[in-house]
């Protein structure tokens, strides 16, 4: 039962239940749709970018625990950053869930986003984690493109 | 798992179970609780043997040679067609065409019958709880031709509304397909009667038997189908092999699907003949050994008795809605009259997928999703389901391993 309460924490069943920034953005800068064709989540993001900082992001959909508490979290981690700042967490993001796990990384500086870090014993699991930051990526990139996990 | 049971339904459950070797291991220490069978289903010791003795002992290609090998090969491959003909009752082997499964069956049909028949202005007709395989190689077929698809809607309890037929069957309808019994919603659909309006229109009818042959079983005589598709997985055979059965008056008058080797008479640069039926649709070597085994899983089932099977699945659909209907917030979807051993449901509003992940984590495999009928979910207003299945070799031990996880998911979730 470890492994599941790793993947379960109260943060993410938290988040889960009353999702943070859970809303459409008028005046967005930026917006994208992402899709997860396996599982059926799907979840639109709005950016608002103002002088290359996040200054407003929220998002509306439905989707799994992981998904939505995911998404729930991102907009509190890359609020008030830079778009290269958030981009580069990302990538951080992305090593921390799918590293070899028995090889134990550094969840310093992820703050709250270290829960994630359970997630990467269930790989079937990780796209579930990740769609909200494939989202933001193709968001900042094209402002209206959609992402798919697939 | 204590698997000292016979069922109600006189099935000696524990001997079933230790012919099918997987069904020994274990899934993240705990023993394995298999509830997929409408996925996929595992496979007895028979057909394992079947498969590895075509290799061991029969192995060549077939129709093609003098020596003894390849006659024998030959044979045990058409010995298979003859087990598949008796277990469909159709007239003949030559109505039996192997295919990778029914997908590939369905696509053969969209695109043959689609030739010879299916124009700009017509009409292909199906039903709202169709398996993607029976919806998108119509459209493609549409798209080609200029038809036009429609569609028999299904009620909320997942019956198909049949008063809406003298609507949508008209004399533009070219074909109807529909499934037998829905992967999504367990649903036995009223195919006999369904066909029987169709063919007073003269329309012929498309049988999805995926999930009917391995349950219910299926005579193409008694029900009057023209063509019924399956896959050699879904009924304890191996992967890549499938059965379209046609009537031979509709075969001998649809184009072959592929070109290439065994399904010619005679080859020149002016112009080639067809192989005569069932060979005219069989073009290149097929998955020989894979034949073998599915001929080997019908026995199979055919040993064990179907009605026999279908009483003992009819037990646990029944024990199993019983059971889950106590579990707060959990609901089925699909309660039509007549189901067979499928029970889809959600979980108050935990996502299916978290259903699954923690299932799993107790051994017990389920599918969580959309089934590849999302129009379904659609329908239902739901992204995804989670699903169990039962096949013959389940129990209702099985089942109360089931409801114990979910009650798990619900204490993870601080439900
Ligand atoms: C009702 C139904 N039709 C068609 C299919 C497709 O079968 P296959 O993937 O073996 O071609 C399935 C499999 O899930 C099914 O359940």
């Amino acid at each position: 039962m470890t492994a599941l309460t790793d993947l379960y924490q109260e943060v993410i069943l938290d988040h889960n239940k009353s999702p943070r920034n859970f809303r459409a953005l008028e005046g967005a800068t930026h917006s994208g749709i992402g899709h997860n064709p396996l599982c059926g989540d799907q979840l639109t993001l709005y950016v608002v970018v103002d002088g290359g900082v996040i200054r407003e992001i929220g998002f509306q959909g439905k989707g799994c625990a992981i998904s939505k508490a995911s998404a729930s979290l991102m907009t509190e981690a890359v609020k008030g950053k830079t778009t290269e700042e958030a981009e580069a967490l990302f990538t951080r993001f992305h090593d921390l869930l799918t590293g070899p796990s028995d090889v134990k990384t550094d969840a310093k500086g992820f703050g709250k986003l270290a829960v994630f870090s359970g997630v990467r014993e269930f790989p079937v699991r990780v796209k579930c984690a990740t769609l909200a930051w494939h989202t933001l990526h193709s968001a900042l990139a094209g402002g209206g493109a959609s992402a798919s996990t697939e | 798992m204590s698997t000292t049971v016979t069922s109600a339904a006189g099935l000696d459950v524990a001997a079933v179970r230790r012919d099918f070797p997987l069904l020994s291991r274990t899934a993240h220490g705990h023993p394995l609780v298999y509830l997929d069978s409408a996925n996929t289903t595992q496979k007895p010791e028979a057909v394992i043997r079947a498969s590895d003795r075509f290799y061991r002992e029969q192995n060549a290609n077939i129709h093609r040679s003098t020596y003894r090998l390849s006659e024998e090969a030959t044979a045990a491959y058409e010995g298979a067609r003859e087990t598949v003909r008796r277990f469909v009752n159709a007239r003949s082997t030559r109505e039996i065409v192997f295919t990778r499964g029914t997908t590939e069956s369905i696509n053969l049909l969209a695109t043959s019958f689609g030739q010879a028949f299916v124009k700009a202005g017509d009409e292909i007709l199906i039903t709202g709880m169709e398996h993607h395989s029976n919806i998108v190689p119509w459209q493609l077929l549409c798209e080609r031709t200029g038809a036009r698809l429609r569609v028999i809607p299904i009620d909320d309890r997942g019956d198909l509304v049949m008063d809406d037929l003298g609507r949508l069957l008209t004399e533009k309808t070219k074909l109807v397909g529909v499934v037998h019994v829905s992967n999504a919603l367990g649903t036995i659909n009223p195919v006999k009667a369904l066909i029987g309006y169709a063919h007073a229109k003269g329309v012929p009818v498309l049988v999805d038997g995926a999930q009917s042959i391995p349950h219910l079983g299926v005579d193409v005589q008694a029900l009057d189908c023209d063509f019924l598709a399956f896959s050699g997985h879904k009924v304890y055979g191996p992967t890549g092999i499938g059965v379209l059965y046609g009537k031979e008056s509709w075969l001998s008058k649809m184009p072959p699907y592929q070109g290439g080797g065994d399904m010619i008479a005679s080859v020149s640069f002016e112009k080639t003949t067809y192989a005569e039926l069932p060979a005219k649709f069989e073009a290149g070597t097929g998955n020989l050994a894979g034949a073998v085994a599915l001929g080997a899983a019908l026995d199979y089932v055919t040993g064990l008795g179907l009605p026999r099977i279908a009483a003992h699945e009819a037990d646990l659909l029944f024990y199993a809605t019983a059971r889950l209907s106590e579990i707060p917030g959990l609901r089925i979807i699909g309660r039509a009259r007549e189901k067979a051993s499928v029970v889809s449901f959600v979980l108050g509003d935990i996502h299916p997928h978290d259903v699954g992940t923690i299932l799993d984590q107790e051994g017990i495999c389920i599918r969580t999703g959309h089934h590849c009928a999302q129009p379904v979910m659609t329908r239902y207003d739901l992204p995804a389901t989670a699903r169990a299945s039962f096949g013959l070799y389940n129990t209702r031990e099985e089942v109360d391993a089931l409801a114990a996880g979910l009650r798990k998911v619900l204490e993870v979730f601080g439900a």
